[in-house]
Parts: C-alpha cells; structure tokens; sequence
C-alpha cells in the first residue's frame, strides 16, 4: 500500500502528514502536485491523502475552489474506482465540497478557531486524544443523511471526553451528534476533523494518532514504533 | 508643488533634517524624494533616536553568523550544518487603529523577515499589552488582535507555539503587538539582502502594489491620539495565503542558486528595500515603476515608492536566469515581473513611462549611511520619589491568605490564556512538543536537524517602570531561566523595545538605563543581541506606556530527550524551593493589583546570583535528578507550586521554613532568581550533593490532589483549576454575547 498526499496551494499539513507516515509508520508515501491531472503509479489498494491547510486561503468556502483543481477530478475518479481516500480537516471539507463525501462543515459554533486537544472514540472503543484546529468544522447534514449515516455505521469517530462519554461539553465545534468524521457508504473514502497525523510521535507526547491509521487504513500497523530521528 | 521646510513638515521631518537632504542633493528635492527621505528617516526605518544606544549592546558571540542589523534577522549556529534565524517586531500603532488587520499583518511582516533569508519559519510566539480587561475597548482590541493573529498564522501555517500578555492600565490606548518568529535554515543556504553585479535585473515578487499602508513607517513613528483614526489608509490588509505561495516560492527558488539578493518589502515597501539593498552592496538601481503590478489605475510614482502593500519581495536576479526564477513564480501562481537592474554608480533612479521621478543616493537614505542619527538628551523620572518613598509596612499582612490567593489566581495577568491560545494553531508543523508536555519555555522540535529549540518571550514591564536597570537584566534572566528550566542552553536574544516619545526626557532616561540593564544582562548569560525592532511614541495624551523591552530568546537542546517540563509527575515526591525566599513585595502582582500600590520598586535581584542558580538547575537536569522545574515569576511562590499542580491533577502539601518572613512576602512576593522542583525520593542525596552550598528549602510533597498550605487545607486542585481556567473567558464570552 503506497500514500499519496495533495498538495494544494495553501496546504500546511502536508509535510506533517507525510513525516507521520514515513517517518512515524514507515509507509511508502509521495507528495502530488494539485495541478496535475493523473495518479500515476496508483492502483485502488493505495491511498491518496488530502491534507489539512487552507486550500487557495479558504476565502471563500473551506474547500469550495479545492473541489475544482486538476488532480481531484482524478482523485474523485480513483475514489470511485474503490481507492482508498482520506481527508484530514481541510481534506475533510474538500471531500464534503466534492460529493464524496454527504453533509457539509460549517464555521464552529462560537464563531472562533479552536485548536487544542480533544478526546474522539470510534471502532477502538477507548477514548483517543486526536488534537482539532479549524475555524469550520461544525459537521452538519439534513435529517435523512444523518439517519442513513447512523444506520450504516458511516460515523467513523465521535467527540467524547476523556472518559469516552459523548457529551455536549465535550464537542469543540457544536457538531451534530458530536460528529467528528464520517466515511461513504463503500467505506473507502474517509473525512475527519481531528488531525491524527499530529498525534503519532512520542517526541510529541501522543501516540494514539497511530490508532486512527490502524483502523482506518493500515491494519497491520504496529503500534509501538521506534521513536524516529532520535 | 513648491517644496518647503513646511512640505517637510508634514510629512513628519524636522526642519533640520530638511536642509540636510538639500546638502545632499546638492538642491531641494522634488516632492517624490522628500517622501523617500520622510519614511526612509522615520525612527521606524532609521533608528536615529536609537541606534547610539543600540551599538552598545553585546553584538558578537561564537555561534553568531551575522551581526546585529546586517541582515533582515538574527542567525544563530546550532551545529551539524543548521543554523537558527529569528526575530521580534512590533506592530502597535497600527493595532490600536485596526486591531486584526494591525496584528495579522504584523505577524505576516515578521515571517517576512525570516523567509527573505532563506529559512523556513517553524516557530512563532507573541507578546501583548492591553489596558484593563474589564474596559469594552481593551475587549474589542483584545478580540481583534487574537483574531489577527490566529487569521494570518493558522493559515501561513506555522504554529503559535509560546507568548505572554499583560492586561495594564498605562496600554489602554496604546496597545503593544509584538510577534516573533524563529526560522530554520541549513548554513550555505541562505540570502543575503544585498544587491551586486551591474546590470543584473531587479525584480518585484508577490502580491501587486496598492495604496494600502501608504507611509506606515512614518505613521508608526508618531503619538498615537484621538485623530490617529483617520491613519487609517495608513495600516496594511494582509493576504496569508498570498503569503504561503510567496514562501514556498522563496525556498524553492533559493537552492537554484539563480538569486544575488533578496529582501522583503515591510515599511516603506519599494523605497526601503531597493535602497537597504543597494547601499549594502555598494550599488545603484534603475527602476520602472510602470512595470511593477498594482491593484488600482493611476498610482503616483510617490505612492508606488511607499506603498506598504504586503507579501511581496525584492528579488536581485543573476542576468540570464531569468527564466528560472519566473518558472517557479509561475508554479506558484505568483506574479513576478522585472522593474529594473543594478546600475554601478550607487544611485537610486526611479522612472514612470520613461520620465526621471527621483534620483537619490541609496547610501544617503539607509540606517548606517546618511540617515541621521540623534543623542538624546535624559532625567531621572519624577515619579521615581514616589517609588523610594513606598514603605511596605504600612501593608498590613492579610489574615485569609487562601482569599488573597483565589483573587490572584483570577488575575488576568496570571490565569490561563487559553481564550486567547486555543484561538491559534499550536500544533501545525508537528514540531511542539509543549503541548503535551509543558515547560517554561516552549519546546520545539526542528525535524530536520533533529535538534530541539527552547523559545520565549519575557518583560515584566512594571519591574522596568519601577527600576529600568534593573527590570532591563530582569527581562533577560527571565528568558534565560524559563530556556534553562526547560533544559535548553541560551542562545541568543531579539528585542522588541517598546517605550514613549523619545524626546521627552524621562521617557528616554527609561530607555537608556533599560538598555544598560539588558546590556549587562545578555553578557552574563552569553547571549547577544542579533537584532529586533525600537517603537518608540507607544503613549497618549494619559501618558507613556510602561517602558516595555520585550526579550525574545531561542536556547538550544542537543537532544529533544533532554527537555524539563514544569509540571509536578508523581505524588510523594519532594518539593524543593531552589534559591532564596525573601521578605519582598515589591512591584508583585499582589501589591499592585490586591492592595492597590503604584508605586513601589523592582523586586530583589542580583544577577551573579540569577546566574548561579541557573547554573544550578541546568546542572540538576543534566544528572536527571529533578522531575520537574518551574520558575517563580508573575504572582509568586503560590502560583508556581499550583501552575505546576495542573497538568497531572496533583496537588502539595507545603509550609513556610522561616516564620520571620510576611506571609503575603513568602507566598506571594516576586523577589527572582527562584525556581520550584520537584524530586523523587531515590534522587534525594544525589539532588542534596549537587546543590551544595546553593540556598534551597525544602517546602513539602506532592499529594494526589489536595491543596495544603501551612497546615491548613485549600481544596482540591481542580477547584483552583476551574478558576484559573475560566478567569479571562467570563469576560471575553461576556463581550462577545453583547
């Protein structure tokens, strides 16, 4: 399995999203320039990563002009041919822009950005510590969507508190249901608002990023790296 | 337009100065070259009020590359092929007009600064001044700036990683935004901001040129009152996404090897960076100022001269590799267009369509060259009778001290900025290591050297107010104690010095001692001065600001592994006071803002005794005996030993040794040169050995939670937790629900 990250022009995750995953889970991963228009060399057991940043300075909507770049006409391709796709925060809004994914973000509920530390729980069942940074991350769909993602179990991870209760105090953007990321209905394209990428080194003091890999993309990954560079 | 003395006038020169741009000349300018002349000699670009006072500072160090003020920032060796490029800058007059462009702007300038030298910024922290939090206005310019700051640094995308704030009656009008970023860069790598090589072209990189921030540098450099608002044309809109393209341009054209030069526009935009350039190189320029992009029709050749649009670069190419250079502009979706070339003959000649608009020497414009430069003259201040007279037993020692604590605690000045911080992104770059894991500076990561950076930013500016020699060292040693209890070695220092009118002679008595004290200070701790940025007219019609020279410091680890953190890890293990306690409330937070004192001096220091205690705990992190380190600073010895409870939940158990001591003194009072550790059990002979003959007390264990304090109990932490956490939010979410 081989990684993909877009670059697109106001990207800042990349580099953090390709250091995790060199470094960090030692996959083989490359940087895609948004201008182009294909993914050479990628077949549907890789995945193609778009990052967190604000793409074209977000000016308008979070991820509205992304949408249109070159290289996503070939990724919402690949996604449709059953490659796998991750979408990390602004990645995340871009899948929503996009159609791959349902629903949309919208600006937090205090009308702040909001970066800090919070806790998500998902098929791992413990509560993992994921950090948030976005100023439009309050995930929103109409009833019916809602439904059907519940249904189909397309919410892939929750705002919890440490203890892995859902509860309101505990969600940091005022998201529906405490919705933290979802997936399609194929489950191989996913969104997510918390950034895992930044929780994967111990220099860093949080390792539990490791765990969102695992579960979304890479199952045999072990969990205790080595530390890298150190 | 005839040209007078009063022409001059207005644009902020003084009649002398006047007549010496004639001498010059060797004629009266035209009205475009008395502009260059008004904002190239503004205190902002020139530093002629400053630079006296500047040169003696400590300059040269063994890991210093550049000298003060010879490039666009500090650059500092770290070893293995990598050096460390950082700076501080002001951005407060055009804060207290438009408070979120003012600040975002200001951050974007100042990443500017470190990328025009070939380093990727990997780093930035702030400092802030505001008037008192209750006020509307200080909520409005409080909401603005964070807002500022956040908008253009979450974007460009690099991580908010450390700062300070004070909330003090004396900023009320005149806000302080100082922004720092710090930048990493491998030696051999980097530009220098200088132009070579006649006719080579000349080109204007980024963002086009509008009216925008027409004459900040000279607005900067001038009171601020009730009028400034109509300054307004005066402060730059920032565009960070612009900003993002322009620095990853910048870095990738670098390595090419296709650029002579490069220097960024900030004040006083093409005027400052084609004249800088050329008098460092000893050359001339011709420019066509038709061909530089702009936003709007029909700008003047003046106008086009300085305007302060942002996110733009003058870039001195070598002649034939044009095409490269543009290829990369072109990837980025940036324009990038030729102005001119280098001319041997050292002068600048500006052109519109052909026609000759200006033509001055650029050495007669620039810092070092024919700018001038003033000696001021200084008093003693009259209010420091009032602080001599301040006699501290007339303060009666509170019965409830746990009341007294609470109130502390809930201090704007001392309670959790986390309203403010969680507004900015910490943790892009993955580089931060403090979030997790919190020191007294901020640790960060610098990937590909593999090395870690200590970075901070202190000034108690009431300490300075009380006493500008001393508070000037005191800023020092703070930064440097936070760098060391957080197991780095000081580096070196930027300084953002903000102060009054310069001309008034008390103002300027403040800013000559606070220079000496800093002075004495950065060559104890070996840590010279690579550069920074004067603001000086940080006052209203109330009156000057605290003087407020703001240390920005980097120290380094050799190895991230090594880093100290603050925060108490295990119930049971010892806490220790290393240093002195000391019968001494003076200029705490306690006095000032509890009892209500102005006037009192600084708190007891010695700097030999500063250095000897730091040495002490770098030598008790290296032996790995401590588990953690947290310096006594704003609201005491109290509020250290809770700091250091929260992260884990812990609490203590702790009593005063010395009964002699005012209570108030022993838990409250800021005499420096004190730091809390904490350290298991098993460490304890070691930790006794190394300590020696240093002064230290032993003040009682970690418990699981409880708050003891001389026998009596406090509570739980998470009861001061909640009140420490929430103190600021109450007002900001009260503001901003109105």
């Amino acid at each position: 399995m081989k990684f993909g990250v877009v670059v697109f022009p106001g990207s800042n995750c990349d580099r953090d999203m390709y250091d995790a995953l060199k470094y960090d889970l030692k996959q083989e991963v490359v940087m895609l320039w948004h201008k182009d228009k294909e993914l050479p060399g990628f077949t549907t057991d890789d995945c193609i990563v778009l990052p967190g940043g604000f793409s074209y300075g977000d000016y308008l909507r979070c991820g509205a002009i992304a949408r249109f770049s070159p290289l996503m006409q070939a990724v919402i391709d690949f996604a449709n041919k059953g490659g796998k796709v991750l979408g990390v925060c602004n990645g995340f809004q871009i899948l929503c822009e996009s159609g791959l994914l349902p629903g949309a973000l919208l600006r937090n509920a205090n009308q702040q950005f909001v970066c800090k530390n919070v806790f998500i729980k998902g098929e791992e069942g413990k509560a993992l510590k994921i950090p948030v940074a976005h100023g439009e991350g309050r995930y929103y769909a109409d009833k019916a969507t809602l439904r059907q993602l519940e249904s189909d179990n397309q919410i892939i991870y929750r705002y919890c508190d440490a203890d892995g209760n859902i509860t309101d105090a505990a969600n940091p953007n005022g998201a529906t249901d405490n919705i933290a990321g979802i997936c399609n209905a194929n489950r191989n394209v996913f969104g997510m608002m918390p950034h895992p990428e930044r929780a994967c080194s111990e220099v860093l003091g949080n390792t539990d990023g490791r765990r969102v890999f695992k579960t979304l993309l890479i199952k045999n990954l072990q969990l205790t790296a080595e530390p890298v560079l150190a | 337009m005839e040209i007078t003395v009063s022409t001059a006038e207005k644009l902020g020169l003084r009649p002398e100065e006047f007549e010496l741009i004639k001498r010059i000349l060797g004629r009266t300018p035209n009205f475009t070259e008395l502009s260059a002349y008004s904002v190239m000699w503004s205190e902002h670009c020139s530093y002629k009020n400053s630079i006296k006072w500047l040169k003696t500072l400590p300059r040269d160090g063994s890991r210093l590359l550049v000298k003060a003020g010879e490039e666009n920032a500090g650059l500092v060796d770290i070893g293995d092929g990598y050096a460390v490029v950082f700076k501080i800058e002001s951005h407060n007059h055009p804060s207290a007009i438009e408070p979120f462009q003012g600040a975002a702007t200001g951050v974007g300038g100042i990443h500017r600064d470190i990328f025009t030298m070939g380093a990727r910024p990997i780093a930035s922290l702030n400092s802030l001044r505001f008037g008192n939090l209750k006020e509307d206005k200080t909520q409005h310019l409080l909401s603005g700036v964070v807002h500022g700051i956040g908008h253009y640094g979450n974007c460009f995308g690099v991580p908010t990683v450390g700062g300070e704030i004070y909330f003090e009656d004396c900023y009320h009008t005149n806000p302080l935004v100082n922004a720092m970023s710090v930048g990493i860069v491998k030696i051999g790598q980097t530009v220098s901001a200088t132009a070579a090589g006649v006719g080579n072209p000349v080109f204007i990189v980024g963002s086009a040129t509008g009216k925008d921030g027409m004459g900040g540098a000279a607005f900067a450099s001038a009171d601020i009152t009730e009028n400034s608002i109509e300054d307004l044309p005066a402060v730059q809109v920032g565009d960070p996404f612009q900003e993002k393209k322009l620095l990853e341009a910048c870095l990738e054209v670098i390595p090419t090897g296709a650029l002579v030069g490069m220097q960024d526009m900030g004040a006083a935009g093409i005027i400052c960076s084609t004249s800088e350039t050329s008098a460092k190189g000893g050359v001339g320029m011709k420019i066509d100022l038709e061909k530089v992009p702009t936003r709007q029709k029909n700008m003047k050749a003046w106008e086009l001269l300085l305007s302060e649009s942002q996110e733009r670069m003058l870039m001195i190419v070598h002649k034939g590799r044009e095409a490269e250079v543009q290829g990369i502009f072109e990837k980025w979706d940036l324009p990038c267009s030729q102005i001119g070339e280098v001319t041997d003959d050292g002068m600048l000649r500006f052109y519109m369509n052909g026609e000759l608009e200006a033509e001055v020497p650029a050495e007669s414009l620039v810092l070092g060259g024919g700018a001038p430069v003033y000696h001021r003259d200084y008093t003693e201040p009259k209010y420091f009778s009032k602080i001599k007279s301040f006699n501290p037993n007339k303060i009666p020692v509170p019965d409830d001290l746990k009341d007294v604590a609470e109130k502390i605690i809930s201090i704007p000045n001392i309670a959790n900025k986390r309203w403010i911080y969680n507004q900015y992104d910490s943790m892009v770059g993955t580089g931060n290591t403090s979030i997790n894991q919190p020191s007294d500076a901020a640790i960060v990561w610098a990937k590909e050297a593999n090395k870690g950076l200590a970075v901070t930013t202190d000034c108690n500016s009431r300490y300075v107010f009380a006493n500008p020699l001393q508070g000037g060292m005191m800023a020092v040693a703070e930064a440097a104690r936070n760098i060391v209890c957080s197991g780095g070695t000081p580096l070196g220092v930027t300084n953002c010095l903000n102060f009054g009118n310069p001309y008034d002679p008390e103002v300027y008595y403040q800013f000559v001692y606070a220079l000496k004290g800093m002075g004495e200070a950065c060559k104890k701790f070996d840590t010279p001065v690579t550069g920074g940025n004067v603001s000086f007219y940080n006052q209203s019609p109330d009156g000057p600001v605290y003087p407020t020279p703001t240390i920005g410091m980097v120290g380094l680890l050799e190895n991230i592994n090594d880093k100290m953190t603050l925060d108490f890890k295990e119930e049971g293990d010892i806490i220790f006071l290393v240093g002195k306690s000391s019968n001494d409330i003076n200029s705490s937070e306690y006095l000032h803002k509890i009892c209500g004192v102005e006037y009192s001096p600084a708190p007891k220091f010695d700097l030999d005794e500063e250095y000897a205690m730091q040495q002490k705990i770098a030598g008790l992190i290296k032996r790995k005996v401590i588990a953690s380190a947290h310096d006594v600073s704003e609201g005491g010895l109290f509020v250290t030993l809770i700091e250091s409870s929260f992260n884990n939940k812990l609490g203590f158990d702790v009593v005063a040794n010395d009964y002699k001591l005012r209570k108030d003194a022993m838990w409250f009072g800021e005499a420096q040169s004190r730091v809390v550790v904490s350290v298991n059990p098993l460490n304890l002979e070691v930790f006794k050995k190394v300590m020696g003959t240093h002064p230290y007390e032993e003040l009682g264990v970690v418990t699981n939670g409880t708050v003891e304090v001389d026998g009596m109990y406090w509570g739980t932490i998470l009861e001061w937790k909640e009140k420490y956490d929430t103190a600021i939010e109450t007002y900001m979410n009260h503001y901003l629900a109105e």
